[in-house]
């Protein structure tokens, strides 16, 4: 008797599962496109999910709409677009890039140009500049000067 | 309910708790008025006050801890946080972990990991000079303070309820699970070991002086805590692969990313730390680095405790922890950053290097780590800038941090192979690329070879597979070359591999682990071979080169759970290679359903099968939607990380690292030098 009701508890809360895969396209290389979309779109009710992780009814709702789109002989961007009029830019999880979006997309690859630049030109300043000021000896003048010093040449001697 | 303790006890103890916390926030505060007023007076008793002050204020935190584990186990309601955070029909286990799962107690475990670091800075590192050691106990203390106060006086896990229900609400079931119970005490061990790397940045700069001897103690600091936090992250994503049933490991959740980039800037530092120690350059670089690492894992942890995260409205309903926990950050890192602005200039100097060196490969590698911890955290607040901007949400997802993380992180992984066999201050390239002539060719070959054998083709998944052989082929070049491999006798080799000081060891290990877990996810990424069926008892599934049949889905009581437990043969070539039994569990008390995977390890691969949900076939008969996945060299991705862990160790157990042992060996030269 409890073990119903708590049965009953669990299917109220059970979330919809994954596709039936009575659901997939025909073409295995159609739902390869179709899932490799999958992981593209957001699903817009979940909290950082893209449909393909999503157990969400709308996200079984999108994925349809794309399975549809593709069978239906669509390009991946024409679908992509077909969200993103539907959508917005929410819908997209890798987001075009655009004014909003400008800071982002640069901003890790201007620190590498600005940073790397900047490591060049210090670096060429201490080699033109400061190098000579150097003390320490490196290996190999380390050894001249143990040689140096074992077999002083005769001329210094003098 | 049975064995609960009367109810004047189970206040005795709550009481207990919230008065030994407070006791440890009395004695922060004297731990930074002492040491302050040492470091000014450079009075020596004083200063072994202050220094008791902080193993007192620790022993407080430790009395704390133990009260709330207490009410946990004795299932003391009238506690609120255990009301709603346990259940007595729990695991003992789970209600222990319970302590710290939670907000309130997990900032109580904060506060248990700062003092206790903070109170072994205090009682070592006798050899380190006085002034620098009295202000990072003061710095130490100071963070006590204002991270003690926000739990007591802001979230106080011994709040009591007047109304004391007669049971609990539960702990999420999904985080009933020995790794989750485990991922955030390694994590705070990570985020809160940063914190003496920070004290001591901040004692650098009050005393204007970066040295040999501070790197050297600073660099075993962030090895540990580096290794805490890689175990805690790789707690966090096993977790996630077989507890959420989704067959995958990363998704660029702002949660994992507040965890992943301490993480980043941590192998930043740790890189940086080597040159300022061994050849006293990038000093002022180094200890920026220092105070970013703790000021990440203070971003880290105020994005997933406040709420901040999940929307800028779920930040705004209850503001106000999130506001103060905010207030705390910007006071702490916001002074760090001004000290610093202010007196790094001073920290100039140290050993030149030519544009060849192994100091420009460890520079490289820094401003790749950098570029790559800012596009992180610029992906993880975009959403949120942009919400909080325009009012709607943005979106930054998996596909964004795949490209551009990974673009930058190849650069630094092309470079890895080639910094250990450069020299210091001035290298052959053309030398080191002969030697690597060999890693290169194989890695070239496994990348060609993903590209080809994968269908359909995935390029940046080859490239993945060919930078993993690279550096794993490149860290084994590297030991090779230190033991002369193939040039002197076999003997000899031996002798020079037995002789490779742990340091040595620790950072052959940990690149040759990093290019196992690339190995392992770029192949795991690309040859994932999924396969799903709505299935009645008999009916088979095949998925790549298995088949599995399911035998029954029969009923089972939990503890505090009821399951439907499959029993799934597993066959490969016709052989039956493993009896699957996953579940799906619900728990009554939370009116929450969890799926329990199960994974079949197949040599370094995982068959991992998961259990749908119960519904009625075309005839009305019971059908269950079953999942597999062929996971090709999923362990890798788990036993990279940990053996990067492990290297940290071994670093770690190196001599002239290990904490304890500096204090006995005062008379080496390097520590003879002045300071």
């Amino acid at each position: 008797m409890i073990r119903r009701a708590l049965a009953l508890i669990a299917a109220a809360v059970l979330l919809t599962a994954a596709d039936d895969p009575k659901d997939y396209l025909k073409d295995p290389a159609q739902e390869e496109r179709a899932r490799s979309l999958f992981e593209q779109i957001r699903c817009v009710v979940c909290q950082n999910e893209s449909i393909a992780a999503s157990e969400a009814d709308i996200a079984h709702d999108v994925r349809m709409l794309i399975r549809e789109q593709i069978a239906a002989g669509r390009t991946d961007k024409e679908i992509k677009q077909h969200l993103y009029d539907r959508w917005g830019d929410f819908i997209l999880l890798r987001p075009r890039f655009g004014a909003r979006t400008a800071l982002l997309w640069i901003t890790p690859f201007a620190i590498v140009l600005i940073g790397g630049g900047l490591i060049f030109l210090r670096r060429r300043d201490t080699e033109a500049g400061a190098a000579p000021a150097e003390t320490e000896l490196s290996a190999a003048e380390l050894k001249a000067l143990k040689q140096l010093q074992n077999n002083p040449p005769d001329k210094l001697a003098q | 309910m049975e064995g609960r303790p009367a109810r004047d006890e189970q206040t005795l103890i709550a009481e207990l708790g919230a008065f030994a916390l407070a006791l440890a926030l009395a004695l922060s505060l004297a731990q930074v008025g002492l040491s302050i007023a040492a470091r000014v007076k450079g009075l020596a008793a004083v200063r072994g006050a202050g220094e008791g002050a902080a193993a007192g204020a620790f022993l407080g935190v430790i009395l704390a801890f133990a009260c709330l584990i207490y009410a946990f186990v004795t299932s003391d309601f009238s506690v609120s946080n255990v009301a709603a955070h346990s259940h007595t029909a729990k695991p003992m286990a789970y209600k222990i972990a319970g302590a710290w799962g939670s907000h309130e107690g997990s900032m109580l475990l904060w506060c248990l990991v700062l003092t206790g670091f903070g109170s072994v800075v205090a009682l070592t590192g006798r050899n380190l000079p006085w002034r620098l050691k009295t202000v990072a106990v003061a710095t130490q203390g100071l963070l006590g303070v204002l991270f003690i106060g926000y739990t007591l006086f802001a979230s106080n896990p011994f709040e009591r309820i007047l109304d004391v229900p007669i049971q609990g609400a539960s702990l999420n079931p999904v985080l009933q699970d020995p790794a989750f119970a485990f991922h955030p005490p390694f994590t705070y061990l990570g985020y809160v070991g940063f914190s003496v790397v920070f004290s001591f940045a901040i004692a650098a700069l009050v005393e204007g002086k970066v040295d040999e001897a501070w790197a050297r103690w600073v660099r075993p600091w962030t090895l540990a805590a580096w290794s805490f936090l890689t175990i805690g992250i790789t707690l966090g994503s096993f977790w996630a692969y077989y507890e959420l049933g989704w067959g995958g490991w990363w998704a660029w959740d702002p949660v994992e990313n507040a965890s992943f980039m301490p993480w980043l800037i941590g192998t930043a530092l740790l890189h940086s730390a080597i040159v300022t120690e061994k050849r006293g350059s990038l000093k002022a670089w180094t200890v920026f680095l220092a105070l970013a690492s703790f000021s990440f894992a203070m971003l880290g942890t105020f994005l997933v405790r406040s709420g901040a995260i999940t929307s800028v409205h779920a930040f705004a309903t209850d503001p106000t922890r999130g506001v103060i926990l905010l207030t705390i950050m910007g006071i702490t890192a916001g002074a760090g950053y001004v000290l610093f602005a202010w007196r790094a200039s001073s920290f100039t100097g140290g050993g030149l290097y030519a544009r060849i060196s192994r100091e420009t490969t460890l520079v490289l590698n820094n401003l790749f780590l950098a570029a790559a911890t800012v596009a992180v955290l610029f992906g993880t607040l975009f959403p949120m800038i942009i919400e909080a901007i325009t009012g709607k949400p943005g979106s930054v997802g998996a596909p964004w941090f795949n490209l551009v993380f990974g673009i930058l992180m190849a650069f630094a992984l092309v470079i890895l192979p080639v910094g250990p066999l450069l020299a210091w201050k001035r290298g052959e390239l053309p030398g080191a690329m002969r030697k690597l002539s060999a890693a290169g060719g194989v890695a070239l070959a496994a990348a060609v070879l993903g590209y080809i054998l994968v269908d359909p083709k995935k390029w940046l998944a080859a490239v993945g597979c060919g930078l993993g052989v690279w550096l794993i082929a490149g860290s084994l070049t590297e030991l090779a070359e230190r033991v002369k491999l193939g040039r002197i006798s076999r003997a000899e080799t031996l002798r020079r591999l037995g002789g490779l000081p742990r340091g040595a060891w620790g950072m052959t290990i940990a690149h040759l682990a990093l290019g196992i877990f690339a190995l392992g996810a770029c192949v795991e990424i690309a040859g994932k071979i999924q396969a799903s069926r709505v299935m009645q008892p008999g009916d088979t599934l095949a998925a790549g080169a298995y088949s599995l049949k399911l035998d029954a889905v029969s009923d089972v009581d939990g503890p505090n759970y009821l399951a439907q437990r499959a029993s799934i043969t597993v066959t490969k070539d016709g052989k039956t290679t493993c009896l699957a039994k996953p579940e799906r569990r619900t728990f009554p008390a939370s009116r929450t359903t969890t799926t329990e995977v199960h994974i079949c390890p197949q040599g370094l691969d995982h068959f991992y099968v998961v259990l749908g949900e119960e519904r009625r076939g075309d005839t009305g008969q019971p059908v269950w939607l079953v999942t597999a996945y062929h996971n090709p060299l999923a362990w890798l991705i788990f036993v990279g990380p940990i053996l990067m862990a492990v290297a940290g160790g071994v670093s770690l157990s190196d001599r002239r690292l290990r904490l304890g042992v500096a204090k006995r060996r005062t008379a080496t030269p390097a520590e003879a030098t002045p300071s």
